[in-house]
């Protein structure tokens, strides 16, 4: 395993965070040791192992879709870095 | 007044109650050492003011049929609370005020608390030093060189300075048994599903829990009870029936069956944490229970195993801070380049190596490679718990495998700095509960921690073993107050 410069601008794009050259090698070299680490998992066979996906032995718990909380737009509205009352601001979107 | 602060929660609980102290006067001895305390970097927001005005109108009214009456209560700031600001230690919920507070919380003011203030931790709880805050570092009061350990450093190094009785940490991978074992304290890791992780800054959904962190057994098996519940606002929450933790403590743990896995004898493990290892079995032999030698033969592929599953999760958790809802934002050219930015000038450095990771073990083509992998892994960590569990009745280890270790000397190392939580991620992966309590010192006079895991559910049951074995091994935290002008 190799996490090249390539790769790491991928894997920036896909999680959204700029990379610039200088931290793009630190991450590189950074993730290939850890990858170094996590490749011990190879050394077991596991095709006969069911994934564990909960460690809770429960099935999810149905309840009735209702409103529990409402006109909460102002609080929901509140931590916004920009809003004009009544909805999220972004930059322009549409050309 | 200054003896206060010493007292154990059980003990303040029994002084309000027998009304020789009020809750102005303990609020105000904890806040008056927590203000001549701010070297140690513990606190992230205070809430002082607002705290004996709570105090002052307890008093007026005291109901002192609660469990914890009028008692002062810092908590990690990873936990939502109405109104005062959460940062979970990073910059991108650096202004962050929730509308909303945790269930964990709640219970405790239900309960009768009061709120000190919000106390540091690793960002976003990723990390075993409390060295990637945003705020700074938290110093470690048995030592001034010294982490307190991760992440949550900042409530350990606040109950093990004082500066609260008792708190409230999380622990996703180690996060609350760590810090405990670096500053003499006590911290428990409830069974997943116990305390509910409502209004918890998630990190990795399928491993956070949080639990108490104390001075000593007994005041933890009482904030256990309080803080488990089930609760419907978490879809992973079990309903149970859940013990009075504080009423049904006993020191007879005879004929208790403690196992021993030998695949915690680590290569390179220092001498001292193998001594204390063997000093622990002894004192749970004193106590009457039977030692018994296990295998646990995944152990370790648990870190590994780890190290995918945890920042698989954060990095797809993390996702909603884009500078849109809630938190930081950068100026962009467009939405992307705003997206980018605010990412990348908000997280720190490693939270954004964990959304890589877990970006890149998520994305095409690398999926079964890794994730699913790990997955199947998991499943053996926890077969290898619930085959061990059919001869035994808990599980006896060290906490870490080194005591707190010294500012910087992990900080650019990430898997050396990993490596520390190495007894205490299999017990996360196994969703299964697990307490570290102090049990002896290195040779510079450091605590050291051991852990006693325990079968899902069966909280009781260890804390019943460590209350038994705190007896017999009558530590004695070496505090100084040097940070104390």
């Amino acid at each position: 395993m190799n996490i090249d410069l390539k790769t790491i601008k991928h894997i920036s794009k896909l999680s959204r965070i700029s990379v610039d050259g200088q931290k793009a090698e630190k991450l590189a070299s950074d993730l290939n040791s850890i990858f170094e680490f996590i490749e011990k998992l190879n050394e077991l066979n596991t095709d006969n192992v069911d994934p564990l996906t909960s460690v809770a032995e429960t099935t999810l718990k149905f309840r009735s879709d209702e409103v529990k909380s409402k006109n909460i737009r102002e609080q929901i509205i509140k931590n916004s870095p920009e809003d004009n009352e009544d909805f999220f601001v972004v930059p322009k979107v549409i050309e | 007044m200054s003896d206060i602060t010493s007292l154990s929660l059980t003990k303040l609980v029994k002084n309000i109650k027998e009304k020789k102290l009020s809750s102005e006067d303990v609020t105000k001895a904890f806040i008056a050492r927590s203000e001549k305390s701010k070297e140690l970097n513990s606190y992230i927001t205070e809430d002082f003011s607002n705290a004996i005005d709570k105090a002052k109108k307890f008093d007026e009214k005291p109901n002192l049929n609660l469990k914890l009456p009028g008692i002062p209560v810092a908590v990690k700031d990873l936990f939502c609370t109405k109104d005062i600001r959460t940062t979970a230690g990073s910059k991108i919920l650096e202004n962050f005020i929730p509308t909303y507070e945790s269930t964990v919380t709640q219970n405790i003011w239900d309960a009768g608390a009061i709120l000190l203030g919000k106390l540091n931790c690793d960002e976003f709880a990723m990390g075993s030093s409390n060295e990637t805050s945003f705020f700074g570092n938290v110093l470690n009061p048995i030592d001034k060189g010294l982490v307190p350990g991760g992440s949550s450093g900042g409530s350990a190094a606040a109950v093990s300075g004082q500066l609260t009785p008792i708190t409230i940490g999380t622990d996703t991978g180690g996060s609350i048994r760590q810090p405990a074992s670096f500053t003499g304290t006590v911290g428990l890791k409830p069974t997943y599903g116990s305390c509910s992780r409502y209004g918890i800054v998630a990190f990795a959904s399928s491993l956070d829990q949080a639990g108490p962190m104390s001075q000593n057994v007994e005041d933890c098996a009482l904030l256990q009870e309080v803080i488990s519940s089930y609760d419907i606002k978490d879809s992973t929450s079990i309903d149970f029936k859940r013990n009075e933790y504080s009423k049904e403590l006993t020191k007879n743990i005879k004929g208790k069956k403690i196992g021993i896995p030998k695949e915690y004898r680590v290569e390179g493990m220092p001498k001292e944490i193998e001594e204390l290892w063997k000093k622990g079995i002894e004192y749970a032999k004193d106590c009457g229970a039977e030692i018994i030698d296990i295998s646990l033969p995944h152990t370790s592929y648990a870190l590994p195993a780890y190290y995918i599953v945890a920042p698989a999760e954060a990095s797809s958790n993390l996702a909603r801070y884009d500078g849109v809802k809630y938190g930081f934002r950068a100026k962009g050219e467009n939405l992307i380049d705003m997206y980018e930015k605010t990412r990348s000038q908000g997280f720190g450095d490693e939270v954004q190596r964990r959304i890589m990771i877990g970006t890149y073990v998520l994305s095409s083509g690398y999926y079964d490679a890794y994730y699913l992998k790990a997955q199947k892994v998991r499943k053996l960590i926890k077969n290898d718990f619930d085959e061990a569990y059919k001869k035994v009745d808990a599980i006896l280890t060290p906490s870490t495998p080194s005591s707190a270790f010294k500012i910087g000397e992990k900080k650019n190392d990430p898997v050396s700095m990993y490596l520390n939580d190495i007894f205490t991620v299999p017990v996360n992966l196994a969703g299964l509960p697990a307490i570290s309590i102090p049990a002896g010192h290195d040779a510079a006079g450091h605590p050291l921690g051991l852990q006693i895991i325990g079968k899902a559910f069966k909280e009781q049951e260890i804390l019943n073993l460590a209350y038994a074995m705190e007896d017999k091994i009558s530590f004695k935290n070496k505090i100084t107050d040097w940070w104390i002008k």
